[in-house]
């Protein structure tokens, strides 16, 4: 049998008690590591997750309260809205069946049109004093405090699934994703406050685009939220649409462009559409770039309208992009945004006198959300 | 300017894990003493004062990690400005935003210069400051 002294002769080091005391609780960490790293490295991950957990659930309650005192102050209800705002907060629409994709987008515009009634009704409910402006606010106010719930309750969910089951790869994917949700919760966060107060938001450069030419002339109401007015640009005429501010809101710019190009029986010798896009990291935040396309994000419902009777008439489809961060896209708009209007405002220009002929029509299209946007 | 919520987040401690640091502590400091023992004697005793210095950092840093926290949120409100321009004679005036500002609003505000109602707001936006762009630029 070995005796300490034998032992200690095993290992390296000074000849005393001490010293062979420390290679064993050496030894026994590099044995532990050996067994145990993952799971350590799993507690690691898992205090992130807590951590960012933490700071959504206070984004969510922001959200929340930020959304019931807006209906206070402004809808003043004779009821506490609370229990109405936390069931709109738990809201879903289920999409439809893409089994079959066949006339998926009809059922998509339905499904939206339906959402969108029941929310604008359950606004008015809530906030029975508040103009139309202040319901569109309103009902994106609660939107974005909706997402905000959403985000925290996804990572909540595979936080819990992963620690339930010790999974080291959910935990893992949650804490490596963790970043992009964290931007995103942030930056919701930071545009509840806008939607509130109504000011324009960086998504609105679009709008903004298409305010400023319209501007002096007559407007016109037609398809659902969008205003248009015929402007002459450089000897042509073009319809200049948007939509109808400064409430928040975004309307249907695909049925109104394809309305506008079926009344002229096709007879549309360019369509530009502007809308902001999400820029790559390290591109400056409202850098312009000329594209082709049919530049309208969300649910592509309005894109494939346009891309449909644009390719029955073989309307060619310009697009201008103003390049922005999703943080900057949803908070108030940044100075660079704005002056990056008069910028678009003159590429449209040169790309009416290259493309088209005196006299055409043309169809410049601002996209994105009118909110504290006039025209 | 821009507002930060402090929100102090009680943490429930598990002891295993506070005995491990405690003991780590105490074995950190025995390995310092140990290598000034053996610097003292002659010997080279660099690597307990070492691997000393690394578990007493290690596990301090831990022992600060567990204690109450104070998490600092970015959830800013940042100063918005309303441009109010006069149609006639271009006179710019930059101020706070106000509820119920909206870009092209007609104000009823007298311009100051040519003295007639025809002032709109011409624009609304937010400053971002340079430290935050260049931050934004990252190495460019």
């Amino acid at each position: 049998m070995l005796t300490i002294q034998q032992i200690s002769q095993l290992l390296p080091g000074q000849d005393n008690i001490l010293s062979w005391i420390l290679q064993i609780v050496f030894l026994g960490i590099f044995i532990a590591f050996m067994f145990y790293g993952q799971r350590f490295q799993m507690l690691i991950w898992m205090r992130d997750i807590e951590n960012s957990l933490f700071k959504l659930k206070i984004m969510r309650d922001e959200g929340r309260k930020v959304a019931i005192t807006a209906i206070n102050e402004i809808g003043k209800p004779q009821v506490d809205p609370t229990a109405q705002v936390d069931r709109f907060l738990e809201y879903f629409a289920l999409p439809p069946v893409d089994l079959d994709p066949a006339g998926i987008i009809w059922r998509l515009e339905h499904l939206l049109d339906v959402a969108d009634a029941r929310f604008k009704a359950d606004v008015r409910l809530m906030a029975p004093q508040a103009d139309e402006t202040q319901i569109n606010n309103l009902e994106n106010t609660l939107e974005v405090a909706s997402i905000l719930n959403i985000i925290y309750k996804i990572i909540r969910h595979l936080y819990l699934l992963g620690k339930k089951t010790q999974s080291l790869y959910i935990l893992m994917q949650v804490q490596m994703i963790l970043p992009l949700f964290m931007k995103e919760a942030e930056a919701h966060s930071s545009g509840l406050k806008a939607f509130q107060l109504g000011q324009p938001i960086g998504d609105g450069a679009g709008a903004l685009v298409a305010a400023k030419l319209m501007r002096d002339y007559e407007k016109t109401k037609v398809e659902k939220d969008i205003v248009v007015a015929k402007v002459p640009i450089e000897g042509r005429t073009a319809y200049v649409l948007k939509a109808e501010g400064p409430g928040a809101n975004v309307g249907k710019p695909g049925e109104a462009i394809k309305q506008i190009i079926e009344q002229n029986e096709g007879k549309i010798s360019l369509a530009i559409v502007i809308d902001a896009a999400g820029k790559y990291e390290g591109e400056k935040t409202g850098e312009v770039a000329e594209g082709l396309g049919v530049a309208i994000g969300g649910t592509e419902v309005d894109k494939y309208k346009v891309e449909e009777t644009a390719l029955k008439y073989k309307v060619p489809v310009n697009a201008i992009a103003i390049k922005e961060d999703i943080g900057d896209a949803i908070s108030p708009m940044r100075k660079e945004i704005f002056d990056a209007v008069d910028s678009v405002i003159e590429r449209i220009k040169r790309l009416i006198r290259e493309r088209t002929k005196e006299g055409d029509f043309v169809i410049i299209a601002g996209v994105g959300n009118s909110i504290g946007i006039g025209q | 300017m821009k507002m930060e919520a402090n929100v102090p987040v009680t943490r429930r401690i598990s002891p295993f894990l506070l005995a491990v640091i405690m003991i780590s502590l105490v074995l950190s400091l025995a390995i310092i003493y140990e290598g000034i023992n053996v610097y003292t004697s002659g010997n080279d005793g660099s690597l307990y004062l070492l691997m000393g210095a690394t578990i007493l950092a290690i596990s301090t840093y831990l022992l600060f990690q567990t204690r109450r926290q104070m998490l600092r949120l970015n959830i800013g409100i940042q100063p918005i400005n309303t441009t109010v321009e006069c149609q006639k004679c271009g006179f710019k005036n930059v101020r706070e935003f106000q509820r119920g500002d909206y870009v092209f609003k007609q104000t009823e505000d007298q311009c100051p210069k040519c003295n007639e109602k025809t002032m709109a707001i011409g624009s609304i936006f937010r400053e971002v400051k340079e430290k935050e762009k260049a931050r934004e630029a990252g190495y460019s």
